[in-house]
């Protein structure tokens, strides 16, 4: 089943063409690469799906409807959820409060159950503690729960990012560099994550990434971008090998 | 689970005891004429002032947006419930409560008018128009007879009688303990973390699924709903109302106690609105006017905690009585274990 497609999807900032015939489809439970030289409009491909940019023409459908002119939050419910390049954490959160914000929207209790604090607010609180807690220990971090969140080593923070993303219970997940300033040990651990999110939780993912070893090792298909079009698509080994790539990243 | 409730249950009731307790020692030494009539007002003031502090904590500490027009609130308010007590002919007893309520109501519609334009945009719009806002508001409020124009509204139905001193202060009491409750309970749910989570990145928090614009606005409409009800209170502790009394030096009054108490805690912003009333009261036998060179100590104040302690004296920490308890625990088991080592 189609995950994402995208049609023609194209957008200008004033008389700069950002992005041009964008096509991108992503089926379930793919891991996709999308790379290209800095500039390239990967990141505005992000902001274009997650509805942070409204495009200039074509169609993105999620799930076959069109999510074009809805908000970053109801993209998020409809099921994509996201990182950013430049790491976004909730700082002066802790770290299970990160995860839990990110939960808040399958919570029911109103503000008034809450002010109260009716049965409903104690037990939906405490479900939500418990899956919150279950994801951070899944992935090791159980033992950070009650830290703040800037107190994280940076590898952890890069994890704790995916995790509040993963908890909004997304079907499609965009990770926006997540290899970015680690160092190989820990890329070899990100690999890793980035497969057993995938088989635990069967979701999609579509990731930028200037890490060579990252892409090659855990995409099954990659699209490249250069100057806002795509210029090549396929299995990792027919991109490594592409005339036109190499071009792209080395000039000439 | 069982003994993690009832150490919970334990706290709220020895919370309610402690506030109860507060409350019992404080109306008495009113009612028994102990407090004299000035000092017993003070009391009310303080009241009305944490109200105020604590509800602006909510937007300026809790959401990050600063708001510059507070003030304007509470002199809707204070309009709105000195109008009803005037006119409806019920009598006090009856007319104030309902009186604060719509107090509130009306300022948390104006609240609703300038906060949707403004909340919809990422950024610090929110002060510029709440600026606006205060200002406009008290100028028309100058220049409208109805309300009295710049007299002020008078002829207000004291609270606080010879009978019965301390007929505000019971009220104010109340609220504040009202007030301070709903913060802290709210400020826990899944509507104060979503709340935070915008203070903290407002994109990520946009990315997560919150929809900011919402908790923004509800935010700031609980804080203006509680500062006209703060307003409401305030008329009836004065007796007359006139608009030069919530100019912007008020809304920045409310805003020093908030930054000075730690921006997004609640005890720090009760603890330096109390401080904060009650200085220039104790100063005034010493330094003559103290009043009237308020402003320039505040400032300087501000400007000596900003350098040495940016996050305000508490910073974003509490004071709680689980806190206090967990420490005088930490203490003794300390003591305990460096015997043992010995």
């Amino acid at each position: 089943m189609t995950v994402l497609e995208t049609k023609d999807l194209g957008i200008n900032f004033g008389g700069l063409q950002a992005l041009d015939d964008v096509y991108l489809k992503i089926e379930e439970k793919e891991i996709i690469g999308l790379i290209g030289p800095n500039g390239a409009g990967k990141t505005t491909v992000f902001n274009l799906l997650t509805g942070v940019y409204t495009p200039s023409k074509g169609a993105i459908r999620f799930e076959g409807k069109s999510i074009i002119g809805k908000k970053p939050y109801q993209i998020n419910r409809l099921g994509i959820a996201r990182t950013f390049q430049n790491i976004r954490l909730f700082k002066n959160m802790t770290v299970l409060d990160n995860i839990k914000a990110a939960m808040s929207q399958n919570m029911k209790y109103s503000a008034l159950t809450a002010i109260l604090r009716l049965p409903a607010y104690w037990r939906e609180e405490r479900d939500a503690t418990g899956s919150a807690m279950r994801l951070l220990e899944i992935f090791d971090m159980g033992e950070t729960a009650e830290q703040l969140a800037a107190n994280l080593p940076y590898g952890q923070q890069r994890k704790l990012e995916i995790l509040r993303a993963l908890a909004s219970g997304p079907k499609l997940l965009l990770l926006d560099e997540p290899a970015a300033g680690m160092n190989p040990t820990e890329t070899r651990e990100l690999m890793e994550t980035i497969h057993r999110i995938r088989e635990l939780f069967g979701v999609s993912i579509l990731l930028i990434e200037h890490d060579m070893s990252l892409v090659m090792g855990v995409c099954e298909r990659i699209y490249v971008l250069d100057y806002g079009t795509l210029i090549a698509s396929g299995a990792p080994e027919e991109i490594r090998g592409n005339e036109q790539v190499i071009r792209a990243y080395l000039g000439g | 689970m069982d003994r993690r409730k009832r150490k919970r249950l334990l706290l709220y009731i020895l919370n309610l005891c402690l506030t109860a307790l507060l409350f019992t020692v404080l109306t008495l030494l009113i009612d028994s004429g102990t407090l004299d009539r000035m000092q017993s007002n003070l009391l009310s003031l303080v009241c009305i002032n944490v109200i105020l502090a604590v509800s602006l904590n909510l937007v300026t500490g809790v959401l990050g947006q600063l708001v510059l027009g507070h003030a304007g609130f509470m002199l809707v308010g204070a309009y709105a419930a000195a109008l009803f007590t005037k006119n409806s002919g019920l009598p006090l007893g009856v007319s104030f409560p309902i009186g604060l309520v719509l107090a509130g109501v009306v300022a948390a519609l104006f609240s609703v008018v300038i906060g949707i334009p403004a909340l919809r945009l990422k950024g610090d719009y929110l002060a510029i128009i709440t600026l606006g806002f205060g200002e406009i508001i008290r100028v028309v409020a100058n220049n409208l007879d109805v309300v009295g124009g710049a007299m002020g509204l008078s002829g207000i139905k004291a609270m606080a009688t010879r009978d019965n001193p301390a007929g505000l202060f019971v009220y104010a009491f109340a609220i504040v303990a009202l007030v301070v409750f709903i913060m802290f309970t709210f400020g826990r749910s899944r509507h104060g973390r979503a709340v935070i989570a915008i203070r903290e990145d407002e994109i990520a928090a946009e990315a997560s699924g919150i929809n900011t614009t919402y908790y923004k606005l509800l935010a700031f409409v609980i804080a203006a709903f509680i500062a006209g009800v703060a307003g409401g209170l305030y008329a009836h502790h004065v007796g007359v109302v006139d608009p030069s009394k919530f100019d912007f030096n008020k809304s920045v009054e409310i805003l020093i106690m908030v930054v000075l108490g730690g921006m997004g805690s609640i005890t720090g912003s009760i603890i330096s609105a109390t401080v904060l009333t009650l200085l220039p009261e104790l100063l005034r036998g010493w330094l003559g006017d103290f009043a009237d060179y308020r402003m320039l100590v505040y400032s300087i104040i501000l400007i000596i905690v900003m350098l040495f302690r940016p996050t305000g004296l508490l910073g974003r920490y509490e004071v709680t009585v689980a806190g206090a308890a967990s420490r005088v625990k930490g203490w003794l088991s300390r003591g305990r274990s460096s015997r043992k080592e010995v």
